[in-house]
């Protein structure tokens, strides 16, 4: 600009021309990407707002107290969503369990120790897995992993067991590839710092890399949660769909359960539209929703307290 | 006065490329010998084959001794972590770990299992106050090592090589990323460290090799042209290579 007006000194007229065309394009394209960043809010309100005209109804005409019961006989016109709200539970919090180490240890494995030549062949493999369809892998959990389980002593392989083994694989994909990244983010220095005081490999994996990653390692973890938990037809097929709470005992994983989602499957297309029971399936879709805005608030503090540390704040 | 370190005949190579020449450098105990040379030399690569850094790196292998108190650090039976207890390394961009001071400190006496409790305290302290940082921060030990300025950073880098108690401490360009006065700091520091330690640096700055260092040695094209003691090499250089590179008329 300031060697153009050396040469051809412009009227101030025409610059101020040209400024305000700038000008003009410039406010369209903030105003354009503002609009983009609106509308998902505005869609996700929408979304809330349905969920809440169609569900509401169903926690103010069904008494609390049989609201969280334990009897869920919608022919008889009993809805409690506790049945469902234990076996997601249990479904995902033994996904969880299964798919958080696993998923570490094997991001660990590809991201810290293992040679190129191995990493090369093993990462794309894992994004196979994230691109197998969930049902695929329903059938394998229903004609392979069941009769396993029955075989072990179950009752019937159908159980919240097989449904989280299969869950767990579901997200291991997720939780693998972005906890793999999150290490490789980690810059090499802090490596090289712990190795050359005479850390071991693995003592600088656990004492630095894994604290450095802490953040993408918390992300890849809830991600993974998400999918679980919100993870609908091989869950269905695969937990043995029995709407009981499990019998408290050391086999409680082992007894068939149903899932909050699976019941919405389940049930939606077999409902009159405005009916109690077909607001009490939205009703379901409310506690899901809740259920996902809480995890994700959390991983965002356990993240934020982590950006905190980053700008000098007391640990 | 004793060698801590001798280099003999040592070649260095990544690949196929041979970055370190036929070395043969004496270094002396509790002295600070300085490595200078252009970019590309050498001297970086030949600082990380003192404590073994370079096996991090894929490809690369040595020939020749490093004999360290008389023992061929590249014998098949030496422990690396060990040796790297013994030889300590400060870095060009200061690194502590995102992790409270104290921690960062603390964090080689306790992989090697040397204290804990009380006597990790005592450690921490003495580390501090030997890298001259203990009064600056003893009041916020707790808080993030990144929170502090960049020359404290890498003060509190020594402090953390020092706490393992090492007999070398390499330091490749200590000071490069630091202003003037937290350089003149850390210059004044290795003085002190240099009563107890042996300290090979590598630096860009050829002002700061002839103010700080017992001993300096010229790298070119990863051979050694000229060692020396300090003195004598800047004053009356044999090669007239080293003359010109000093005065600034090559390099």
């Amino acid at each position: 600009m300031t060697t153009n007006s050396s040469v051809t000194a412009p009227t101030p007229a025409a610059a101020q021309e040209k400024g305000q065309r700038i000008h003009i394009g410039e406010w369209i394209i903030e105003n354009l990407i503002r609009l983009a960043g609106l509308s998902t809010v505005l869609i996700v309100g929408l979304i809330f707002l349905f969920l809440v005209r169609e569900g509401g109804p169903a926690f103010l005409d069904i008494p609390l107290r049989q609201l969280f019961g334990s009897r869920w006989y919608p022919i008889e016109g009993i809805f409690g969503l506790l049945p469902l709200l234990v076996g997601s539970l249990i479904v995902t919090v033994g996904a969880v369990v299964i798919a958080v180490p696993l998923g570490l240890i094997c991001a660990i494995y590809l991201g810290e120790i293992a040679p190129t030549w191995q990493r090369e062949i093993l990462k794309p493999l894992i994004e196979m897995l994230a691109g197998i369809p969930s049902i695929v892998l329903g059938f394998l959990g229903w004609v392979v992993l069941a009769p396993l389980i029955q075989n072990a002593g179950a009752a019937t392989g159908l159980t919240a067991f097989t449904g989280a083994i299969i869950l767990a694989y579901m997200s291991l994909p997720t939780i693998i590839s972005i906890s793999e990244d999150a290490l490789y983010a980690v810059p090499k220095e802090y490596r090289d710092g712990a190795l050359a005081i005479g850390a071991t490999q693995w003592q600088t994996i656990w004492r630095v890399v894994l604290p450095a990653a802490r953040s993408g390692i918390v992300i890849a973890v809830m991600l993974g949660i998400g999918r679980a938990i919100g993870e609908t037809m091989a869950v269905m097929m695969v937990t043995g769909n029995a709407a009981n709470i499990p019998a408290l005992s050391s086999g409680v994983i082992f007894q068939p359960v149903r899932t909050m989602t699976a019941t919405i499957a389940a049930e939606m297309g077999e409902v009159a539209q405005g009916s109690l029971h077909y607001n009490t399936l939205f009703g379901i879709g409310i506690v899901l929703f809740v259920i996902t805005f809480a995890i994700n608030s959390l991983a965002g503090r356990i993240v934020g307290t982590r950006g905190a540390r980053r700008t000098g704040a007391k640990l | 006065m004793e060698n801590k370190i001798d280099v003999r005949d040592f070649n260095f190579y990544y690949s196929s490329f041979h970055a370190l020449k036929g070395l043969t450098i004496p270094i002396r105990e509790r002295q600070i010998t300085a490595l200078i040379g252009p970019s590309g030399c050498g001297k970086s690569t030949f600082l990380r084959s003192l404590n073994r850094m370079n096996d991090t790196i894929a490809g690369t292998s040595a020939t020749g001794e490093v004999l360290l108190d008389g023992k061929n650090i590249y014998a098949p039976d030496v422990d690396v972590t060990d040796l790297r207890n013994r030889v300590g390394m400060v870095f060009q961009r200061p690194n502590p770990f995102p992790q409270s001071i104290y921690d960062n400190v603390a964090f080689g006496p306790r992989v090697t299992g040397r204290a804990s409790g009380r006597a990790l305290d005592v450690i921490v302290e003495e580390s501090l106050e030997g890298a001259g940082l203990w009064g600056e921060i003893k009041h916020r030990l707790r808080d993030s090592a990144l929170s502090l300025n960049p020359g404290q950073q890498q003060r509190l880098c020594i402090a953390r090589a020092i706490a393992v108690k090492p007999e070398v401490i390499l330091m490749d360009e200590p000071c490069s990323a630091l202003d003037p006065v937290a350089t003149l700091k850390v210059e004044e520091l290795m003085r002190v460290l240099a009563k107890e330690y042996t300290i090979v640096i590598v630096t860009h700055n050829m002002q700061q090799a002839a103010r700080v260092s017992d001993f300096t040695g010229f790298f070119w094209l990863g051979e050694l042209v000229e060692f020396g003691p300090t003195t004598q090499l800047f004053s009356t250089p044999q090669q007239e290579l080293t003359e010109s590179y000093i005065t600034g008329r090559r390099g």
